[in-house]
């Protein structure tokens, strides 16, 4: 299991993002992250060069429901949509469904447990 | 019994008595308030002779939407503001650039021109209103509006009050709205804190924020010490640029938070102003007593609210009030109990601001300087939270100073170290949260739960857009192009870039363009990925 924690768009909070990578890292999933301020295309080209099977994105400004929407066709486009896209960080209830409609495997919104997290990659793995 | 550590690893013993100040001097470490090293304040009779300002940070959609809502705060007796502008503002994107799609006036609003910030400001006289701008990156330019905005206003330059936040090197380490590579991203810092030092004299040019860090998951001694070393970057930059350390100092602000424990943040701030004091005046020379004042807004750290059970946050909020009012705030902010979910409401704002007016005239913790002063407990934790902070600022040499730390990314993986740590200590239950890892209902709570979601106006980047292009159409091109030809050429250069960039900003050169005339010669930041 490899997965790649990204932060689209302009947001430059990653704590989040930082601290998931961590608890992924001790729970044995292979992790890269992408650093601040990636583009949806440049996160595609890093999930396919890096060949990993999960993309995990980190948007805290509001904008995560376009973003998510351009990482995913994006992924299409390249023939990689077997990679899987969650989202974490600021998302209401009501755009959950929405990033599910869109494809997104899994929404972990604001005061998500971190074990729920971490859970949820080693279920995956199995 | 229970043992008790605090954020700083600071053992905490059940009482405390004499035996744990012996050794010390009360008069030259605790002293007297209003005078150095300023342990106690640096006022001498604090909020007796003056409240803190009320200051809550405020900004969405357009400007037209950002001023109506800084005036209903306003006419609700906050007496100054704090300015919250969007991402591609932050980041010297106009709204009709392709990357700032998505972001237009999100978590703050948005500025693209000087037409903008005419319109945010119509109606406040910026004359007799003090305004923070928290704006880092493009600190230089948006201040250059808020100055050309007062001059139109018809206002004296030297009654015009703001504090730009102007603190680049935190944005490198939390927040991440830098744009320009570190070097010269410091001498528009520099630029600024000339230019407003010369023109401006009543301006705050710089707000060193160990706020952000904090936020990022740095503990309380690491806060304070490395905001301390980023002030200290600061002045050396400014004493070798030739300017009088009594010059430029006075105006040097701070920004940091106060969610934890209340004796553990005002130690942290006592501590802090005893070794600001004298880091100014021993290292650098200061003769001015205003040189060596730590003076701070304190705001409370969204970090400290949870999702879960929200009103829960308006009692933390009370809290935070408290500590930063004993901690000796001259400005005081609070984060909204609907923090977690979304850009505050007007009711949640409001609570915010009857919270501190509710702990400034009702709870008696105003009506006396310093009150914790000559407690066992909390003159023995300044004395070992000054301790564990110059413990950090050697750690932060260790790593080649503060700039180069944030060069390298070894300070932003130590800080998203701390906040590993910090999570793992949630998740066991170490740090209690009350409605998340005790006190935890039979029914988890429910999501949402009394708290009005901002309703983002996705009309609001069309009518920018809108007006951008309108602007653009109806200046004076050639002025404006020149301007900014200026602006790229003395960026080469090392004259100070404040002139050329208000030359641009009033001929409404956009942000954007602004942006890009110096990114030509600066170039782009890349980030030092280290976690």
């Amino acid at each position: 299991m490899k997965v790649l924690i990204a932060k689209p768009g302009l947001d430059g909070h990653d704590r989040g993002a930082k601290v998931v990578a961590y608890a992924l890292r001790d729970a044995g999933v292979e992790v890269v992250y992408s650093g601040l301020k990636r583009t949806p295309e440049e996160i595609v080209q890093e999930a396919i060069q890096e060949d990993v099977d999960v993309v995990g994105l980190s948007v805290l400004s509001g904008a995560h429901v376009p973003l998510a929407r351009r990482v995913l066709d994006g992924l299409r486009a390249q023939g990689a949509g077997d990679i899987r896209v969650i989202v974490g960080g600021i998302i209401p209830p009501k755009d959950v469904d929405a990033l599910r409609a869109l494809g997104v495997a899994r929404v972990f919104p604001m005061g998500t447990p971190l074990p729920e997290i971490v859970t949820y990659f080693q279920e995956a793995k199995a | 019994m229970r043992d008790v550590r605090l954020h700083a690893d600071i053992p905490v013993k059940p009482v405390y008595g004499p035996e744990d100040l012996a050794g010390r001097d009360p008069a030259r470490d605790i002293g007297q308030p209003g005078e150095y090293p300023f342990t106690r304040g640096i006022h001498r009779h604090m909020y007796r002779d003056r409240l803190w300002t009320m200051r809550q940070y405020i900004g969405f959609g357009t400007p037209a939407e950002t001023n109506a809502r800084f005036k209903y705060l306003m006419a609700h007796g906050q007496d100054a503001l704090n300015v919250a502008f969007d991402l591609p503002t932050q980041l010297g994107l106009d709204s009709d650039d392709p990357r700032a799609d998505g972001e237009v006036g999100r978590v703050g609003m948005a500025i693209d021109t000087l037409a903008d910030m005419e319109e945010a400001f119509a109606g406040i006289p910026l004359d007799r209103v003090s305004v923070s701008l928290t704006i880092n990156g493009m600190a230089a330019p948006i201040t250059a509006m808020y100055y050309a905005v007062a001059e139109k206003q018809g206002a004296a330059p030297e009654r015009v009050v703001t504090t730009p936040q102007n603190d680049i090197l935190k944005e490198f380490v939390a927040r991440g709205t830098w744009i320009y590579p570190v070097d010269p991203s410091l001498r528009l810092v520099g630029d600024l804190i000339e230019f407003s030092a010369m023109r401006y004299p009543r301006s705050n040019p710089v707000s060193v924020c160990g706020y952000h860090i904090r936020e990022a998951g740095c503990t309380t001694a690491q806060e304070m010490a490395y905001g301390l070393a980023i002030a200290a970057a600061y002045i050396d930059m400014m004493v070798k640029r030739g300017m009088a350390v009594d010059d430029f100092a006075p105006r040097v602000s701070f920004n940091f938070t106060c969610w934890g424990k209340i004796f553990e943040e005002t130690a942290k701030f006592r501590a802090g102003r005893r070794l600001y004091a004298r880091m100014v005046r021993e290292r650098f020379g200061a003769t001015n007593p205003k040189s060596c004042m730590f003076r701070s807004l304190i705001g409370g750290g969204g970090s400290a609210f949870t999702v879960q059970e929200p009103e829960n946050n308006i009692v933390r909020g009370a809290y935070i009030a408290l500590a930063a009012a004993l901690s000796g705030a001259q400005t005081m902010a609070l984060p909204t109990y609907d923090e977690a979910y979304t850009i505050p409401s007007a009711k949640a704002q409001l609570i915010a601001l009857r919270t501190m007016q509710i702990c400034a005239e009702e709870s008696g913790a105003a009506d006396t300087a310093d009150p914790l002063a000559g407690s066992y407990y909390v003159e023995a934790l300044t004395n070992q939270m000054e301790e564990k902070i110059l413990e950090e600022l050697a750690a932060v040499e260790r790593m080649g100073g503060i700039v180069e730390a944030v060069k390298t990314g070894a300070l932003q993986a130590e800080v998203a170290r701390q906040a590993y740590l910090f999570e793992q200590k949630l998740v066991s239950g170490e740090i209690p949260k009350v409605g998340v890892n005790t006190h935890v209902g039979e029914r988890a709570a429910e999501a949402d739960r009394e708290v009005e979601l901002y309703a983002f106006d996705p009309s609001v980047a069309a009518t920018q857009v809108a007006k951008l292009a309108k602007i653009r159409g109806a200046r004076d091109d050639r002025a404006a192009q020149a301007a900014l030809r200026r602006l790229t050429d003395e960026a080469r250069g090392t004259v100070n870039l404040m002139p050329a960039i208000l030359e641009a900003v009033k001929a409404y050169g956009t942000l954007g363009e602004i942006c890009q005339a110096m990114k030509t010669v600066f170039g782009e930041h890349k980030e030092p990925v280290k976690w």
